[in-house]
Formats: structure tokens, C-alpha cells, sequence
């Protein structure tokens, strides 16, 4: 067996104890020193015990030990014989975090700085030797090795076969030991008729020759140890045994030979999963987009077979065309992950930040279970990290203004998740003080952001947050930094196809809203013709289409050309000129103007023509190619031709600045 | 030693994984289980041979898995085998009192994981 290399099982080691540590976390923060809950202060004690256990057989005993005093602890306090007092928990968190760094240094093959863990350690220590210390283990009895051998008396209790245990089994051990002689005693054995078969009526004389330890020997019966009478003696020392009636010791009841039954159902588990890495996802997402897209050229063809003759290919496509789409849909669900993922790091963010700051938090989730894919899930976390830092530094009050104020001195921070549509909504709320509208303008104002007080709405106001470099924390603190602010938040969520709002009311507190879709790997798109070429823009962009009257364009001196749509004057881009297309001698009433959106701002993109509505598989052209302004990435399409994605966000910003210069 | 069917019960996957993978290199068949329930679940549907059990897991740890199954008729005298982190006397004692046949104290090694399995199915 020494072929096992232990190294196969170090991921699933690692990635459980890194788990293990979020969840021993995550409930240390949970823990109320008032009144423990006691499952909580299990589930706490077995992460720590697993990590323990993993650590030691998969060989880093550094770990292993380091987990032992933090793991004695938790038991300490588990059994009840102490109450986790505040700093006890402190303690606890400090620990688990250094547990973490010397876990990453094992996983990466670093040598860890063990300074932190050492520190902790002795801390560990510290706080337990306030406890009562366990009684040291009692001495084995180190007899020296008995060159001649030993005599066994061994004499089960007859309730031996209960525990499972089988006399013949150390027997047979014994044997293995050295040259063994074995007599049984049946005197205890009563008449067939009164025989019990489930208990144990015999017993052994047993003599074993040869260079053995009486320790290797105590070993075997360690099991059994309670469960007979044992007698060990160095040979010479003791007399010959009674001869007795050699017989053979009747076979144990044998209540495992039965039938097996049931094996397949047996080894499905409730919830059973298994660790996939994202690699082969990936690679499985890529084939399936492949796939649909051969199935949309195949579609494509069939367009020109006759029905008539064809029925029954255009049936099985019809069908390969639905069982696509499942599979598809499919294998993007693998890629979901609940929010949770990112949630769970908060309760750690918050305690810690409410605790510099000198505020009380209580943090609230919502929604924890919704999915979104596992790439939007990475990208989202320093964008939402920064909303709940935010929040604690400028929204919620210290406990004494929000007395005053008739509030709960305990601030609420809620995280909310759910799913609208094909967008999941995240919400960071707060019940602080809200946005203050005087404060903002009087920021803009410092800063040359041109605004009017009077005429403009709250909700516009709160747009000016977003400028970049803008803050109004009165005195920077280390907490929400400067410069780095909200303009960076909707920049990264904008990045994502997602879109921020926000709510405010003074003395209740605010509300940011994240908007974002579910995956990022597949967007519901409108094919437009410009020219020869096809263009995808993203549907959830696009507001309306529609042809224009010649007299809605005009051109604007220096500005370009707008279109008015309903009272609008939009700039208005010609995907011709945009994409420096050859340019097509068509008048614009010829043409189609699809209204986009980004960022409350309004464009006309003039397209030749609408193609159709479809998904598209979204490929990186940065990958393949380079970052081209204006196109976020390329899909293929059913005939196999390339089409770009326009970036509809960038596209507008640029026209817009344009129309405003 | 084919059809011999062993039932490994840990909270722990990494453990699980290596118990199940060391053991099935020895050539037995292994069902496993994350905690005490799932595993009495599955062992009133089958009789497994052995059942090894970790003792500090959610919803049901291994010692009342060990007193649950030893009511079983089916595992009356299977050998159950806790695999405890603590060297101590008070959890063998407790264990032992459950019902269980022995125990592995981890961390261990696969060989000592088989030599201990052979110990009792050999």
C-alpha cells in the first residue's frame, strides 16, 4: 500500500480547510458571549477538528499541532467548562486568521512566517492553561522485550461479540506475531439446548513464542481491553496450564453474510457533490457554444429545404435546436454560484470596521442562496466590499448621534439579493443618516463640477457622487480612503453590463442598488445589418427601434447629427461612420434607429437594418486579438460568420461627451 | 475480497477521499457518507461489512451512528470502527460503550488504514 501518494488528496484538503475556516469564522461572529449557542460552538470546534485531523494525515504537522491548542480550546468551551468571553472570541478570529496563513504558505509550498502563529499559539496556550490541565496520560508499563515469549490468558466477557469484536481476529493477529500455541477453555460453555450463539462462553490459553513486545501484544486487545480478562505473563514466570479439550471456538454469529441489496441506491447521497475545476467548465462552455452555433448554421441551412420533402430532418432539428438551448442552460447552471460566496466574507468586514470605527452594526443578509455566475461573483466583491465600508464610515452613525436622533443605537446594514428578470439585484442598505444633499453641493461646487442647486432633483444630486475623486466624508479616514471612490464602484459594475442606483432619505438612511446580469459568458443580443456587416447590440441596452421620418434628423452645427424621438433631441451615430465602414449613399429616413441607453443617457445608433433577436455566446476579442474601442467582444454566427458585440456603454459615453463639447 | 462493501463516514471530504481511495486500491468496494444520518440512512438499506465513522460531525456524530446501528439487526455484530482524533481515554470509553468495535486514531497512514480494515474483515 505504500504506493498511496497523499499528495492526490492535498487539494480537497486545502479547499475544505479554507472552507472550513470561513464557516468557523463566519459563526465565531455569530457567537453571542452572553449565551453560546451550543451548535454553533460545534460547528465551530469541528472545523477546527477536521483541519486538525486533515492537517496530521495528510502530513503537515505544523498545522496539525497549531490546530490542536486552538482546537482544545473550542472543546473547553464546547463542553461548557468555560463561557467565550468577548476577547476569547477575538482571540479565536486572530487565530483562525493565522491558521489561514500557514494553510496558504503548506498549499503554495512556501515556508510559513510562523511569528503570527507562534504569537497565537502561546496565546492559545496562555488562555488555557486558565483551565483546568488535562491529566497527563498514564504511563505504558515499558517491559523490556521477553526473548522467550509470553502466556496469554485471555477471557472475554461473554457480551464480547456486541462491539463487533471477534475473538478469532486476535487470534489470528497473535499468530501473526510469532509461533502461538492456543488451547481453548470450553468449561464455561453450557448444553446445546441453553447455548446463547450471541454470546461469548470460551476462553484461551494462549503461548507465543518469539521476540515480541508486551506492548505489541497489549495493542491487539486494545479493543477489547474492557471487554475481558486479560492476563499477560513472560512465559518462564508461570506455571503450565490445565490441560484442557482442544475444540475449536464456535464460529461467531455471522450477522453480515447477508445478501447485498440495494447498491446503487445506497451510494447516492442527499446534496452529493463533487469538485470540478472551472478549467474544464470553461472548456465545456466553449464547446457548447460551439455547438450552438454549428446548430444555428445547420438551422440556417434548412431554411432552404422544402418542408414537404424534408419534414423529418426539420423535425429532428427543431429538436436538436431545443435540447441545445437545455444544454446550454445546463451547463451555464454549473458555473452558479450563490451569492453567499461573497456575502459570507461581510459579517468578518463588518465586525472589524464597526469595531475601529467605534460604531455598533448589526448585519443582515438577504437572498443568500441566489445564483450568478461564478466570473460576476469575483467581480462584484470589491465593488460591494466598498459599498459596505462606505456605509459604515459615512452612512451609519455612532451610537450616541443616532440616540440622539430617536434611533436604535445599533446601526442595520442589509444585504439583499434576488433575482428580477434576467438580473439578480444586489442591495446595500443602511438606516445612517442618508446622503446630504447641501454637503454634495457644496463638494460639486469645490470641485468645479458644474451643478444647479436649485433646479436639480435629489436624484440627480446623487448622481454627483459618482464623479470621480468625489467625497464628501468630512475628514478622510483610513477606512473608505480617498479618491477610490463610488465613480470606481459604478465603473466596475458598468464594466459588467450592470447599473447602480441610488436612494436616499435624510435621517433614514441609504440605499445602493446593484443591478447586474446573470452571466457574462452569454447576453441576449439584437443582430443589426451595417452594410455588408452584422453588428450584436445587447438587448437589455436597447430601448426602442424605429425608422425614422426624414424630419426628426437634423444636423446640428459642430454638434453632429441628432435625432428627435419624442421630444428628445438624441445625438445620433451612424455605425457607418463609428466603425469607418465604406460608407452607403442611404438617407437616414431609409434607415432604422435603434435607441441605446447607458448611463441614463440616450443615444440613436442609425443602423441599414434589424436582422434578428438571438443569443449570442460572447468570445473576447482582447484574447483573440486586441481591445478595439467600441466593441466589447465578437460572437460567430449561424452562417460561421464573425460578428462584433458593440460596447453600447462606450459608444454612448463618447457620443454624448461629444454632443456636449 | 470482492463484493466486500465498506461504508466510510466523514464529515471531512479530504478525509473521506483518502479513506475511500486507500481502501478501494485494496481492492474492497466503498460507499461513503458525510454524517452520522447519511449513514444511517443508507446502512439500514445495506448490510455494509464495515462501517468506518468519524466522530465529530453534523447532524449525527459517529458515536450515536455506532449506538443507532448496533440496534439494527443487521449490524448486531458488524465490526464499527470510530476513527478518532483524540488519543485520549474518554472518547474510546464512549465509543466502546456506544457499541463500536475499535478505533483508528488519526492522523494515520493508508497503511495503517488497511491494516486495521484487514485486522477486522481478513
Amino acid at each position: 500500500m505504500a504506493g498511496i501518494d497523499l499528495k492526490r488528496f492535498h487539494r480537497a484538503f486545502f479547499e475544505e480547510s479554507f472552507e472550513g475556516l470561513d464557516t468557523m469564522e463566519a459563526a465565531l461572529l455569530r457567537l453571542d458571549p452572553a449565551c453560546p449557542d451550543a451548535e454553533t460552538l460545534n460547528g465551530i470546534f469541528r472545523a477546527a477538528h477536521s483541519i486538525k485531523g486533515g492537517a496530521g494525515t495528510f502530513g503537515f504537522s505544523d498545522i496539525s499541532d497549531y490546530t490542536h491548542v486552538l482546537e482544545a480550546l473550542l472543546d473547553e468551551m464546547r463542553a461548557g467548562r468555560r463561557a467565550p468571553s468577548a476577547a476569547d472570541i477575538d482571540l479565536l478570529l486572530r487565530a483562525s486568521d493565522a491558521l489561514r496563513q500557514l494553510l496558504i504558505a503548506a498549499r503554495d509550498e512556501q515556508a510559513a512566517d510562523r511569528a503570527p502563529a507562534d504569537a497565537i499559539h502561546a496565546e492559545l496556550e496562555a488562555c488555557l492553561r486558565g483551565a483546568a490541565a488535562p491529566a497527563a496520560a498514564p504511563a505504558q508499563a515499558a517491559a523490556a522485550d521477553q526473548a522467550g515469549g509470553w502466556r496469554i490468558v485471555f477471557a472475554p466477557h461473554a457480551s464480547l461479540f456486541a462491539s463487533g469484536n471477534d475473538p478469532l481476529r486476535i487470534l489470528r493477529e497473535l499468530a501473526a506475531l510469532g509461533a502461538i500455541e492456543v488451547r481453548v477453555r470450553d468449561a464455561a460453555l453450557p448444553r446445546f439446548a441453553a447455548l446463547d450463539a450471541e454470546s461469548c462462553h470460551l476462553s484461551w490459553d494462549i503461548v507465543l513464542r518469539g521476540d515480541v513486545t508486551r506492548e505489541a501484544i497489549v495493542e491487539l486487545f486494545a479493543w477489547v481491553e474492557d471487554e475481558c480478562t486479560l492476563d499477560i505473563a513472560p512465559l518462564a514466570a508461570t506455571v503450565p496450564p490445565p490441560a484442557v479439550a482442544e475444540a475449536p471456538p464456535p464460529a461467531p454469529a455471522s450477522a453480515a453474510a447477508r445478501a447485498e441489496a440495494a447498491r446503487g441506491e445506497a451510494a447516492r447521497g442527499d446534496g452529493a457533490s463533487i469538485r470540478v475545476s472551472t478549467a474544464k467548465i470553461d472548456a465545456m462552455i466553449d464547446l457548447v457554444g460551439e455547438l450552438v452555433i454549428t446548430q444555428a448554421m445547420l438551422q440556417q441551412q434548412a431554411t432552404r429545404l422544402d418542408p414537404a420533402v424534408a419534414e423529418a430532418l426539420l423535425q429532428g432539428l427543431a429538436q436538436l435546436d431545443r435540447h441545445t438551448r437545455h444544454l446550454q442552460d445546463a451547463v451555464m447552471s454549473t458555473r452558479m454560484l450563490p451569492v453567499e460566496a461573497v456575502f459570507s466574507r461581510f459579517p468578518r468586514v463588518v465586525h472589524d470596521l464597526a469595531a475601529r470605527l467605534g460604531k455598533q452594526v448589526r448585519l443582515r443578509t438577504f437572498g443568500e442562496s441566489t445564483e450568478l455566475d461564478k466570473s460576476v461573483i469575483e467581480k462584484i466583491a470589491d465593488p460591494l466590499t466598498h459599498l459596505v465600508r462606505n456605509s459604515l464610515d459615512h452612512g451609519i452613525e455612532t451610537a450616541e448621534a443616532r440616540r440622539r436622533a430617536g434611533k436604535d443605537a445599533v446601526g442595520t446594514l442589509s444585504l439583499r439579493a434576488s433575482h428580477q428578470g434576467g438580473h439578480i439585484v444586489i442591495e446595500v442598505a443602511d438606516d445612517g443618516a442618508g446622503l446630504d444633499r447641501a454637503r454634495i453641493l457644496a463638494k460639486a461646487g469645490e470641485r468645479g463640477i458644474a451643478c444647479e442647486a436649485s433646479s436639480m432633483s435629489d436624484g440627480d444630486v446623487w448622481q454627483l457622487i459618482f464623479a470621480p475623486g468625489f467625497s464628501t466624508a468630512a475628514q478622510v479616514t483610513d477606512v473608505s480612503g480617498r479618491g477610490v471612490g463610488m465613480d470606481v464602484v459604478k465603473r466596475n459594475i458598468e464594466s459588467l453590463g450592470g447599473r447602480v442606483e441610488l436612494a436616499s432619505r435624510a435621517g433614514h438612511g441609504m440605499t445602493v442598488t446593484i443591478r447586474l446580469p446573470l452571466t457574462l459568458a452569454i447576453v441576449d443580443g439584437m443582430s443589426v445589418a451595417v452594410g455588408d456587416d452584422i453588428f450584436i447590440l445587447p438587448l437589455p441596452s436597447i430601448i426602442e427601434s424605429l425608422q425614422p421620418q426624414e424630419a426628426q434628423i437634423k444636423r446640428v452645427a459642430g454638434q453632429g447629427q441628432v435625432a428627435r424621438v419624442r421630444d428628445e433631441y438624441l445625438p445620433l451615430v451612424a455605425l457607418h461612420d463609428w466603425f469607418s465602414l465604406p460608407a452607403r449613399p442611404r438617407a437616414a429616413h431609409e434607415a432604422i434607429l435603434v435607441i441605446v441607453e447607458a448611463e441614463r443617457r440616450k443615444v440613436a445608433l442609425l443602423v441599414d437594418a434589424l436582422v434578428g433577436q438571438q443569443q449570442v455566446v460572447i468570445k473576447s476579442l482582447e484574447t483573440h486579438y486586441k481591445r478595439v474601442p467600441g466593441i466589447s467582444g465578437a460572437t460567430i454566427l449561424g452562417d460561421g460568420r464573425v460578428a462584433l458585440i458593440a460596447d453600447v456603454g462606450e459608444i454612448v459615453r463618447i457620443a454624448t461627451r461629444a454632443a456636449a463639447a | 475480497m470482492s463484493q466486500v462493501r465498506i461504508l466510510a463516514v466523514d464529515d471531512s471530504a479530504s478525509m473521506r477521499q483518502m479513506v475511500a481511495f486507500t481502501l478501494r486500491d485494496a481492492g474492497f468496494e466503498v460507499a461513503e457518507a458525510a454524517d452520522g444520518q447519511e449513514a444511517y440512512e443508507m446502512a439500514q438499506r445495506e448490510p455494509f461489512k464495515l462501517v468506518l465513522c468519524d466522530v465529530n460531525m453534523p447532524r449525527m456524530d459517529g458515536i450515536s451512528l455506532v449506538r443507532q446501528l448496533r440496534q439494527l439487526s443487521n449490524y448486531k455484530f458488524t465490526p464499527l470502527l470510530m476513527l478518532t482524533t483524540e488519543s485520549g481515554p474518554e472518547k474510546k470509553q464512549e465509543g466502546k460503550a456506544a457499541g463500536a468495535t475499535g478505533w483508528l486514531v488519526k492522523p494515520f497512514n493508508p497503511e495503517q488504514l488497511i491494516a486495521t480494515v484487514q485486522r477486522v474483515l481478513g
